[in-house]
Formats: structure tokens, C-alpha cells, sequence
């Protein structure tokens, strides 16, 4: 029988270490720890998008089955970006280490790690570029910040890279402007060469690149969501509403993310698309094809972002509509606002969007031909032509969070207030510095909605959630609105655990609730299914 | 004079070093933005810690507990149990009041307590450890319920689909009569 050693009571009591260590950064290797990263990505999905190195691989395993020559793939992948583009090589050059940027992170805020200060995280690439692409580098090594790519250097690149939502909080605050979002992405696109990377982000690629939409919906199951909620719309209203798919000649193509299709409660927020546009008359159509908003491609490389993004305008001509109106999502709005033109425009065959209904024109879009559902609707309400009721919201008491990408990617700030203010009689605004161009991050952008990495997620969504939890202590706030799918599912979570007792909304979600319809029955519940205020008797 | 009474004078400089202590428990970086950063939504780890201790050490010396003390401890427990800590170091707070208090008790210039006074806080001290355990493990088990949740959400509507054209189908009457 095998002996079995038990500890002594003052070995067990040594065993407990109550410090963490306080090396310089360099010399404290990263431990890859299960709640904090997402799993690998499988090979069938890189192989559908002919991404490089595709294997199955498991980053709790030692080994990532790395190519033999992943040095050279890292150094000469970097060497390209580094080229082709400046903002890269110089991101990389002029940062002074001020610290300005290291306490705005919302995962350094949340986690305490100091490889979060964005600073540090941008440090762990730079010390790999000073050691390859600069004189000083090469000859003095660590002296002058600079140290080999190791595997275990690669790894901790790969951790952090995928512990940063490309938000862009921190770029605010940098005197140099370094775009330290714009790090992560070519961090990752160095990842993506060596097939490192994340299962759910490349499995949504997959699917949109096979279906049109990331969650690989195909059209009868898309057309089939949209008939349930116009049976509930139908329960609900007594209006039965017909929306048209892939309808050639129509004038306007309606885009959102595929998320709104099928997860509460973004199917609230779709159900508010259905009505408005009903009430409206507008002459639009769905994509069956062109059915995802969001891109997760633009997490992977940049080119993999251009061709999910390009089937929009390509379904725009393909149907001959006139302009495209997108749907309450975040990172899809920075790649239509930032991006698209540039990637797969001009969209020379679209017109400048007009609303048929106010007629006013949105000259802020006239390149892209695309605008936010959000600007659409308080154009509407400015101009009078929506008949509103908002004490069916009576029981909320909303607060709003911006999205990184619609308030400091494309400066979206005031709309979706001012349709809140006009469909809701209770809102509160968080504190000034958690909210426009300062907003906190949900903490689970970027293809950071799994839920493996769940303690991640909850350490990132922290600052946002503690200003809910000033909002909702002061004023008894109970709705958390947002224009995001991301946020939609991801805040549901962070509230379940920071801030239990508020719940998550899309504007649109509480516009359709507001909405007086022409010839709809006295209504007795809202969207939900939940007795309206005044009718809980019923 | 009793211990609430001690307590309740030395509670600042108390609250100090029982905070300095927990500070110990993050890496040196962190621990200077932790405590330099006043503004709650600016540092709201550091503001929540710090906060929360300082109630759960009012509660302590209270006549009358409010029995709030709970809320307290999990608004800091909270959050230190989805920190990269393991849970003796999460939880290490609590014991660690045991040892600022002693040491304020032996270079603090008046009447020595009785024994018996201070036993009896260090127990009030170990009761509160035991609701820790309850509360950090209330706390990772409610990451479980929020993973298992999401992916019941993210198919619930698919199965209500699949379920509500099952019902159809039973509905119609069967063709072959």
C-alpha cells in the first residue's frame, strides 16, 4: 500500500502565499488561467475562410501545435503591417509611458493586473518590435525595452490581446492619440497568421461568410423568427404585420445583427423595428442574405472584415434599393462608419439618404448611404410624426449606456437619448465620467461573449456595472437601454451578477411600447408580455 | 474602556492599515492606483473595498448590529471572486482585521482590555469569515447559473419555434384519417 505523506501544519500554513510578486513586468511569466481566456478556434472554421494554420488546439495545453517556423510567420506578418501601415509603425515608436492611459481600462480597473494597463499590454508588442525593428533594440536588448519572442513571450501576446475590447477609452486620454485599439487588431491579425485564434469568434466567420450571419441562419430559419414575433406583435397589438424579404425594388434595405434575431432581449428590440416600420408605411425590405450587421471578421484581420462587410452594398444593388438603415448594434457601426467606404464603397449606385417621411436628408451619411436606426427614429419624433404614449413605460426608470463603438467610434451621443426622453418619463443619466465619448466598455466586446472566460467578462464589467449601481441606489433605476446586441446579451449577464434588479433594454424595444398604432386594440401588456402599468389587474 | 469603545476611536487609523493590508494582496502598481484614486467610478474596486470595510467595521462595534453586515461583505467579496485570486487570498481580509487590531491594541498608550473582551472580538471576527465562505461561494456559484443561463437564452427561442410547430402539427388532423 502506497504511503501517503500529509503536509505538517506549518508546511500548509507557509504553502499559503498572500503576495503577488513584485518583479519587473518582463521577468513575471503569464499563467494562462481557465475563466479569462476563450477556447481555440477549430480547424473547420478557419478552413471555410482559407485562414492560415488552421489546426484544432487548446490554450490550457502546453503545446498550441505551433508551425515550425512560427518565428519567421510573427516577424514577417509584423514586418508587412509595419509597412503598410504608418499608424502601426508609429503607435509603436512614440509612446513616452505617461501612464495617461493606464487607469482607464476597464479591465486594468476591474482586474488590477498591471498587463491591462493598456500602456503595458501595448508594451508587450512593442518590446518585441524594438527587438527586431530597431537599432537599439537589437543591440541592447532588455536595456532598451527590447526582448526575444519566446514561445512564452508568444502566448502572453496572445493572452492580452484577447483581453482588450478594442474600446478605445484609453485612447481618449493618450496626449499622442495612440489608437491602442488599433494594437490589438494588428496584435491579433499576427495571431490570426499563426491560426491563434478564438473559437467563438471564427465560428460566427464561418457562418457569415457560408449564411450571411454569424449565428449560420439560413433563410427560412431567419423568415421563421420574424413570423413569431409578428405572431406575438399580433397577441399583443391586434395589427398583423407583412414585412417583405429580399424584395427587389423596395427604397430602403433594413440591416441589424443577426443577435437581435433570436436572443432575448434583443427580440424585443427587433419586434420594435417591426412595428415602427409598419406604422410608418416604409417601403423596406429584409436580407435574407445581407442578414448580419455585426462582423466579426474585423476581429480577426482586416481582410476577412472587407469580405463579410461587402455583401451589404452587394445585396443594396443586387435589390436596386435607394439607401440602407441599420439596426441598434455597436463595433457594426464603426466598421460601416470607419470602414466600409474605404473597404468595398463607393456606393455610388445608392442615393444620399432621404426619410420619406420627414424628408430630411442625412448629409452625415452621404458616402456611406447607410444610417443608424437611431438617427432615423429622433428625426421622426423631432418632426412630430410619431403618436406617443410613454407612461406604458411608466415602470421603467432607464439610465443608458453608450456603446464604445456608436459613442466614440462615430460620435453617436445624443439621438438615443433624445428618444428615450421622449418615450419614457424616468431616465437618469450615470455619472459624467462613465458615460458619451467616457463610456465604460460592457467588458465583452470584441468577441469576448463567450462563457468560458466569464470571471474576464465580470472583472471587465465592473466600472460599468458600478455606475448602474449608483443610478439604480439613487434614483431606483430598473432599465439598463442600449443601442448594442453585445450589450444586450452581455450587460443581462454583468447585471445578473454586479446589479441584480435591472434588466436590459434596446431603445427601439421601448419606442414600440410607446407607439400608438393606428387601429391596435387597447394594449394590456408591453413587449415582454408583462401587464402594462395601470393593468396589472387585468 | 471596552473594545467597542477602542474600536470605534482608532477606527480611521484601523481602517488605514487594514486596507493597507488588503492593498498588499494586488501587485505593487495596482495597489498605488487603488489607493490614490478617489473617484468611486474612476477606481470602483478600490472605493467599494474601502468603503465596505468601513461599515463592516462599524457594524462591528455597534450595540445594535443592522444586519447589513452581509451586504457589505459581499459588495467586497464580489468582486474579489472573480479577481485572479485564489480563495485565501480573496478571502484573507478578514483575518488579516485580527492582526491590525492586536497590533493597535499593543502600541495604542492606555489601560490594557481584558482578555476576555478581545477573544471574544477575534471570535465575532471568525463568525464573520464563516458568512465570507458563504457569500464567495454564493458568488462563484452564480458565474455557473450566468454561463449556464446564456446558453439556455441563446436557444430558447429556437426550441419555443421548433415546440410551437410541434403543437401545430399535432393539431391538424391526420390525413390518413
Amino acid at each position: 500500500m502506497a504511503k501517503v505523506t500529509t503536509p505538517k501544519p506549518a508546511e500548509l500554513v507557509t504553502s499559503i502565499d498572500l503576495k503577488p510578486s513584485a518583479q519587473q513586468w518582463m521577468d513575471i511569466p503569464t499563467e494562462i488561467k481557465p475563466g479569462t481566456f476563450c477556447w481555440g478556434a477549430k480547424a473547420k472554421n478557419l478552413n471555410i475562410v482559407e485562414f492560415p494554420n488552421a489546426r484544432d488546439w487548446n490554450p490550457s495545453e502546453e503545446d498550441w501545435k505551433l508551425p515550425e517556423n512560427w518565428q519567421e510567420i510573427f516577424l514577417t506578418g509584423m514586418k508587412n503591417l509595419l509597412d503598410k501601415y504608418r499608424s502601426f509603425k508609429v503607435f509603436m515608436d512614440i509612446c513616452v509611458r505617461c501612464g495617461a492611459c493606464a487607469d482607464k481600462c476597464h479591465f486594468f480597473i476591474g482586474s488590477g493586473d498591471p498587463k491591462n494597463m493598456p500602456v503595458l499590454r501595448a508594451e508587450l508588442l512593442r518590446s518585441v518590435y524594438r527587438r527586431y525593428f530597431t537599432t537599439s533594440g537589437k543591440m541592447l536588448g532588455k536595456t532598451a525595452g527590447a526582448r526575444d519572442l519566446t514561445i512564452d513571450v508568444l502566448k502572453e501576446l496572445w493572452y492580452y490581446f484577447y483581453q482588450c475590447t478594442e474600446c478605445r477609452r484609453c485612447s481618449l486620454f493618450c496626449p499622442y492619440g495612440i489608437d491602442t485599439a488599433e494594437i490589438t487588431i494588428m496584435g491579433r491579425e499576427l495571431m490570426n497568421q499563426l491560426g491563434l485564434n478564438t473559437d467563438w469568434i471564427s465560428g460566427p466567420v464561418a457562418n457569415c461568410y457560408m449564411k450571411g450571419n454569424h449565428l449560420g441562419l439560413e433563410p427560412h430559419a431567419i423568415m421563421n423568427s420574424i413570423e413569431g414575433m409578428i405572431d406575438d406583435i399580433e397577441t399583443i397589438t391586434g395589427i398583423r404585420i407583412n414585412p417583405s424579404f429580399n424584395r427587389k425594388g423596395a427604397e430602403i434595405l433594413f440591416v441589424t445583427p443577426s443577435g437581435d434575431l433570436f436572443a432575448d432581449p434583443g427580440t424585443f428590440t427587433c419586434m420594435g423595428y417591426l412595428m415602427l416600420f409598419h406604422e410608418l408605411g416604409l417601403d423596406y425590405t429584409w436580407s435574407t442574405y445581407a442578414s448580419e450587421g455585426g462582423n466579426f471578421g474585423f476581429f480577426t484581420s482586416n481582410e476577412m472584415a472587407k469580405r463579410l462587410n461587402s455583401k451589404i452594398y452587394a445585396e443594396a444593388k443586387r435589390l436596386g434599393v435607394k439607401y440602407i438603415i441599420g439596426g441598434e448594434c455597436g463595433h457594426m457601426w464603426r466598421v460601416l462608419t470607419q470602414y466600409m467606404d474605404t473597404w468595398n464603397g463607393p456606393a455610388d449606385f445608392l442615393e444620399v439618404p432621404v426619410s420619406p417621411i420627414t424628408g430630411t436628408r442625412f448629409d452625415t451619411s452621404r458616402s456611406t448611404k447607410m444610417i443608424h436606426i437611431t438617427e432615423f427614429t429622433a428625426d421622426l419624433i423631432k418632426n412630430g410624426k410619431l403618436k406617443l404614449d410613454p407612461s406604458r413605460n411608466d415602470d421603467l426608470i432607464v439610465t443608458y449606456h453608450d456603446s464604445c463603438n456608436t459613442s466614440r467610434g462615430m460620435g453617436l451621443l445624443d439621438e438615443p437619448r433624445y428618444i428615450i426622453r421622449n418615450v419614457c418619463n424616468h431616465f437618469h443619466e450615470m455619472p459624467e465620467n462613465t458615460i458619451r465619448e467616457q463610456t465604460f466598455c460592457c467588458g465583452s466586446g470584441t468577441g469576448l461573449n463567450a462563457s468560458e472566460n466569464m470571471e474576464l467578462r465580470m472583472r471587465g464589467g465592473f466600472p460599468r456595472a458600478n455606475a448602474v449601481k449608483f443610478v439604480k441606489d439613487r434614483h431606483g433605476v430598473n432599465m439598463l437601454a442600449n443601442i448594442c446586441a453585445i450589450d444586450r446579451a452581455t450587460l443581462s449577464a454583468s447585471m445578473d451578477y454586479w446589479v441584480p434588479g435591472v434588466r436590459v433594454t434596446g431603445v427601439h424595444e421601448m419606442v414600440a411600447n410607446a407607439l400608438i398604432m393606428k387601429g391596435e386594440k387597447e394594449r394590456e401588456t408591453n413587449l415582454r408580455g408583462e401587464p402594462l402599468p395601470g393593468k396589472e389587474g387585468n | 474602556m471596552s473594545i467597542e469603545q477602542f474600536l470605534s476611536e482608532q477606527k480611521d487609523t484601523i481602517l488605514t492599515k487594514w486596507f493597507d493590508l488588503v492593498l498588499d494582496t494586488y501587485p505593487p502598481d495596482t495597489a498605488v492606483f487603488l489607493k490614490k484614486q478617489d473617484n468611486p467610478f474612476a477606481n470602483p474596486v478600490g472605493h467599494t473595498i474601502r468603503e465596505g470595510m468601513g461599515h463592516v467595521l462599524d457594524e462591528l462595534v455597534r450595540e445594535t448590529p443592522s444586519g447589513q453586515i452581509g451586504v457589505f461583505l459581499d459588495n467586497i467579496i464580489r468582486i474579489r471572486a472573480v479577481q485572479d485570486l485564489t480563495p485565501e487570498r480573496a478571502l484573507s481580509f478578514i483575518f488579516s482585521l485580527k492582526e491590525v487590531v492586536r497590533e493597535a491594541l499593543r502600541t495604542a498608550s492606555h489601560q490594557p482590555l481584558p482578555y476576555d473582551e478581545l477573544l471574544a472580538f477575534e471570535s465575532r471576527v471568525d463568525r464573520l469569515a464563516l458568512l465570507s465562505f458563504d457569500i464567495f461561494v454564493q458568488c462563484r456559484e452564480k458565474l455557473y447559473d450566468i454561463k449556464a443561463n446564456e446558453l439556455r437564452k441563446m436557444t430558447f427561442r429556437l426550441l419555443q419555434r421548433v415546440n410551437d410547430m410541434d403543437e401545430d402539427q399535432e393539431k391538424k388532423p391526420d390525413p390518413a384519417g
